[in-house]
């Protein structure tokens, strides 16, 4: 395979004596697309909040973008982009003002932020939303928009904690298109979703169960090694022994 | 640098962008400004008072006019029994009761003394204290007016033995208390906009959920901060700058002191209370926690900074910790500059103060902030 973007090792937080992640390892190579899939409260949000140097694991390894999750939690933060469960954009600026900010606090220049978002809001079809509150756009646009913007300053990884919740199928589907688009820039796509479909979408897919990765390898080989005609049901039959309910 | 123009940029849009909240910041003070002074005045005047003459003889009618044209009463009754009069203190209607006793004149007459009885509702403390004095010295003063007493006097040929005090209000000639109160409500503005509008600005991040989204950029702790900062800092300045305007426009007041000095301290003031401001918002998860700690230190920092009390006259627990307080030397500051003029050197702790109060909080807030858990 080619260059790691990811490597973890035996990954561990512990919250007390609840393992939240519990020695997970696994690697991700770069210009992949990671399917990171779990039931409610099976780890995964905290995994990749230790992934993006917002948490301290509590033991094991993790290289992101070639930086250690103990010690350089800033520079990895300078390599990526994140788009939260949580809609993140700041709903009282402009989508233009949203994307001048991200961009230039990631160091992009105001020259080159001009015209990178000219070209995005054309992309996006966004021209006459460009100088509209955020507020004011419909949840898919908003969703389309924060993962344009998550990727904005060109990151090596990108890291998108159920992107498509809530939204309607055409654009989880236009949404699907822009993050294969990221992936063969060579963006690194690491994704989570409670969608079965959109696991077939990834090129390999992880699922958690209780804080650990019961299993990972491409979305053929899971189905084939759960006897399951599809994703949903590798899912069904794996996350059926979870002992964790909800969240 | 080039990040913190970004945020600032950011910050100010959305400062800008909120109508309502700057409204708020601007006219509330200005508003606040006006009425409060007014409203806090602890002269007391109107004092209700109701009374019971047994006497009916003409000292006790010339006690009495002399009460009522004192300007600081309001007969609202004269009664027959001192049960009649006390009926109007449970009803609230009356402040006070004077009750001069039968044969009042004929033993001041003959005996050269009498007494009369003050009965005071002393549930408003103020009201009943100050007004209780006033009626005193109001006797007294008829007492000395008396002419058996004026021909005792005169008599001796030698003036009785008594100290007699003069007043003299000093900075504060009149002893008005809107020049007490102005400076003072300026510097709880400034406390109300620096502590409150940040903690609540950065809670908001919080609870929105846009915080977690800053936290996984590389902007630096201190970027961050000074971003937060910077805006209300240059706003707590122009409210600060309108407020000594009104001061001066609504009541004539001008800061006797130097204006750059007023203003020094008003900018590192404002650095603690943002620092105050900041530190509440790392402790809180939400706007509610934020309102409710930031509140309960408020009350302490205005009850504590000797707005409505002398801190001279406090204990000595209770002077350390208005000493803790940093309302407490900035109103003090403030009253000094603007009625007296001291000059650096009259406030020069107090300055040492404030700077110490600033770098702590602060510090205290930014070694608590964390991007990383």
């Amino acid at each position: 395979m080619a260059e790691k973007v990811i490597i973890c090792k035996d990954l561990t937080k512990q919250f007390g004596d609840f393992y939240a992640v519990n020695q997970i390892s696994f690697e991700v190579a770069k210009g992949e697309i990671f399917g990171f899939l779990g039931a409610n409260g099976a780890g995964k949000t905290t995994a990749m909040r230790i992934l993006c140097g917002l948490s301290y694991p509590t033991s094991g390894e993790a290289i992101v973008a070639g930086f250690d999750v103990y010690r350089q939690q800033e520079d990895i933060k300078r390599h990526i982009g994140y788009m939260s469960q949580k809609f993140s954009l700041y709903e009282n600026l402009t989508v233009l003002e949203n994307i001048e900010f991200f961009g230039g606090v990631y160091g992009v220049s105001r020259k080159e932020i001009k015209e990178r978002s000219d070209l995005l809001v054309k992309d996006l079809g966004l021209e006459r939303e460009a100088k509209k509150l955020v507020s004011d756009l419909p949840l898919g646009w908003k969703q389309k928009l924060a993962f344009s913007t998550a990727i904005f300053h060109r990151p090596k990884i990108v890291f998108l904690d159920e992107p498509t919740g809530g939204v309607d199928p055409l654009t989880r589907r236009q949404f699907w298109d822009m993050i294969y688009e990221a992936a063969s820039s060579g963006i690194t796509v690491f994704v989570t979703t409670h969608y079965m479909d959109e696991a077939e979408y990834c090129d390999r897919v992880s699922v958690m169960v209780d804080g650990r990765v019961e299993a990972l390898d491409t979305p053929n080989k899971l189905k084939e090694t759960y006897g399951a005609d599809d994703m949903d049901g590798v899912f069904y039959r794996l996350a059926m022994g979870a002992k964790r309910t909800g969240d | 640098m080039k990040v913190l123009r970004f945020i600032l940029q950011k910050e100010f849009r959305q400062i800008f962008r909120d109508k309502t909240i700057l409204a708020m910041m601007l006219v509330m003070p200005t508003m606040q400004l006006i009425v409060l002074p007014l409203a806090m005045n602890f002269e007391v005047k109107h004092v209700q008072l109701a009374v019971v003459d047994h006497d009916h003889s003409s000292y006790s009618q010339q006690l009495i006019s002399k009460i009522g044209a004192s300007g600081f009463f309001r007969i609202v009754s004269m009664e027959d029994s001192f049960l009649g009069a006390l009926f109007y203190l449970e009803k609230e209607r009356a402040d006070l009761v004077l009750e001069i006793p039968l044969g009042f004149e004929r033993n001041l007459v003959r005996e050269g003394h009498e007494k009369v009885a003050i009965s005071v509702d002393a549930v408003n403390a103020a009201k009943a204290g100050i007004g209780g004095n006033y009626l005193n010295t109001v006797i007294a003063d008829f007492n000395a007016n008396l002419e058996i007493n004026q021909k005792a006097i005169i008599a001796a040929s030698s003036p009785q033995d008594q100290i007699d005090i003069t007043y003299a209000n000093w900075f504060n000639p009149r002893a008005e208390y809107r020049y007490n109160v102005v400076p003072a409500v300026l510097v709880l503005l400034l406390t109300l906009i620096g502590g409150f509008m940040t903690a609540l600005n950065i809670v908001r991040e919080k609870e929105v959920g846009t915080i977690e989204q800053i936290n996984v950029t590389p902007i630096q702790k201190w970027q961050f901060i000074l971003g937060k900062l910077i805006p209300f800092w240059i706003i707590g300045m122009v409210v600060f700058t309108l407020g000594l305007l009104i001061s001066w426009l609504v009541y004539g007041i001008v800061a006797q002191g130097s204006l750059l000095l007023l203003y020094s301290f008003a900018a590192v003031y404002m650095v603690a209370v943002l620092g105050f401001g900041l530190l509440v918002s790392t402790y809180s998860e939400n706007q509610v926690q934020a309102m409710f700690i930031a509140f309960f230190f408020m009350m302490i920092f205005i009850l504590m900074s000797g707005f409505f009390t002398s801190t001279d006259s406090m204990p000595p627990w209770s002077k350390v910790i208005s000493n803790l307080t940093p309302v407490t030397h900035f109103i003090r500051v403030d009253r000094m500059i603007i009625l007296k003029g001291s000059g650096f050197d009259d406030v020069k702790y107090e300055f040492l103060y404030l700077i110490c109060f600033a770098i702590v909080l602060n510090g205290w807030a930014i070694w608590n902030y964390r991007k990383t858990n």
